[in-house]
């Protein structure tokens, strides 16, 4: 470690090793949620967005419902109710699922990736029934099936679509992540707690975790740029 | 003239400040039962309350009760709103770089409250291992959970006295450790419910916070709580409102 980091360590009160290892704990904990939720949640987007398409309505209409409940309440809310609500259930002390579900963790995993998984269908959705007529129709022409216009047309020029949208929303999904520290999660939002509750730093505690979200923000905005840059090459200028 | 009204003004404080009886304002944040609150008829009581009466009665002092919220309580006695609080402030070394405070006048200890089937002793580390603990986050009792039970029990911190107590009635805490008087009230009222170790008294207790200029106001106020503490005034206004024991 550098001296100079080394002294401003000794100098300050509530940067010591025991406090950057909380923060670090909780750094774990928010990238470990975080990405749970955003996998799960993307892989249960996918065929909800492709199912909210279909005309039947008996097919599209419960999906819709979904994405309007979960859309149309907070987050918070989401999580108070699972959380809370389920140690409420007569009974489910007994049962296997308390195993689970006694656990903070996942409550959480439950309530992030339905709230993310509706958002990115309607980001999905929006992206697929904008698909230009002309590309289905020469697909249909080639004689592709559904299923192979979906897999080779439909999707992959929806994902061009769908992707700066759904950069927005992990980035959404990292902030609301702090939402997890209600719930005794020990993420960096808990762990900046703790620690200005022991020392009544809010300033020292809550800009440190707000720099350590900023940080995390950058990485994902870097690895979306550079995704971008990979699905749109087409659209770049030749010689630029 | 404006300066000759401020010296007059002066003048005329010097005055009142060296007459027999003094005038003291008594600030505090209600309701926080059972210590400041208003009772049927709207009048100020609980224990502080009663405990400032009987204080202002041996300082022989003209009492005037002032109302404060908690946020304002310190700066407002900077600002001379009031010269005294009476409010359930306790004794931190943040605090009194700011204000004077008095002797500790009570201590409301650490209360272990868990279910009826909880049948572990609190003070045993082998049996308490892996047991789930829940504290109030930032409070003398999350200190003394983490410093003395830290790596033996999982701990688990809320900001509200209400969300621990939903997570114990859910049974994903074995016990929580709370202000007593919080414990009293949320927890032991409820079927199944019991405390399951002794209290324990944590931190400086709570004291009359003073301005630091007034050494001498400090002082009487000092001896006054003594005299309170010995005669048996002060045991006589506890046993109202406490069934356990809150002298320090």
């Amino acid at each position: 470690m550098p001296d100079f980091i080394a002294e401003w360590l000794n100098q300050n009160d509530i940067f010591n090793a025991m406090t950057i290892m909380e923060y670090w704990d909780g750094l774990v904990t928010t990238v470990h949620l975080v990405f749970l939720s955003l996998v799960i949640g993307l892989v249960v987007a996918v065929p909800l967005a492709i199912l909210r398409t279909v005309k039947n309505p008996f097919v599209s209409g419960p999906i819709w419902l979904y994405t309007y409940l979960f859309r149309g309440t907070p987050l918070l809310i989401q999580l108070y109710i699972i959380y809370y609500g389920v140690a409420q259930i007569p009974g489910i002390q007994d049962t296997f699922w308390w195993e689970i579900f006694k656990e903070p963790l996942y409550p959480a995993l439950l309530a992030f990736p339905l709230n993310t998984a509706a958002y990115t269908t309607e980001i999905i959705r929006g992206a697929i029934i904008s698909t230009p007529n002309g590309e289905i129709e020469a697909a249909k022409a080639y004689g592709m099936n559904w299923f192979l216009r979906m897999r080779r047309i439909i999707l992959p020029s929806a994902a061009r679509r769908a992707v700066q949208a759904y950069s927005n929303e992990v980035i959404f999904m990292l902030h609301a992540s702090a939402i997890a520290s209600v719930v005794t999660i020990v993420d960096l939002t808990g762990a900046a707690r703790n620690i200005y509750s022991r020392f009544y730093a809010p300033f020292e505690a809550f800009i440190f975790v707000a720099l350590c979200y900023m940080a995390l923000t950058f990485i994902l905005v870097f690895v979306f740029r550079k995704l971008e840059n990979h699905l749109l090459r087409h659209q770049r200028p030749v010689n630029g | 003239m404006k300066k000759l009204i401020v010296a007059a003004s002066c003048a005329l404080a010097m005055m009142t400040g060296t007459a027999q009886a003094q005038d003291l304002r008594i600030a505090f944040d209600v309701p926080y039962e059972p210590f400041e609150y208003r009772d049927d008829n709207g009048e100020l009581t609980g224990f502080e309350v009663e405990l400032a009466t009987a204080m202002c009665e041996e300082l022989q002092a003209n009492c005037e009760f002032v109302i404060q919220a908690w946020d304002g309580m310190i700066p407002g006695l900077l600002a001379r709103k009031f010269d005294l609080i009476m409010s359930s402030m306790s004794i931190t070394p943040e605090r009194a770089e700011r204000v004077l405070f008095s002797e500790p006048y009570y201590i409301t200890p650490g209360g272990w409250f868990g279910p009826e089937s909880f049948n572990t002793d609190v003070t045993d580390m082998d049996a308490m291992k892996d047991k789930t603990v829940g504290v109030q986050r930032g409070t003398t009792m999350d200190t003394y959970v983490t410093e003395n039970m830290g790596g033996v029990v999982n701990i688990k911190r809320y900001t509200t006295a209400e969300d621990m107590v939903l997570d114990l009635e859910g049974q994903r805490l074995d016990a929580v450790f709370v202000d007593y008087p919080v414990g009293e009230q949320t927890i032991l009222n409820r079927e199944g419910y019991k405390e399951v170790g002794e209290s324990v008294k944590l931190g400086e207790g709570v004291g009359v916070a003073m301005r630091k200029r007034d050494a001498k106001l400090a002082d009487d106020v000092n001896a006054a709580l003594k005299k309170l503490k010995e005669d048996g005034t002060y045991d006589t206004i506890m046993q109202k409102y406490f069934n356990y024991d809150i002298k320090i």
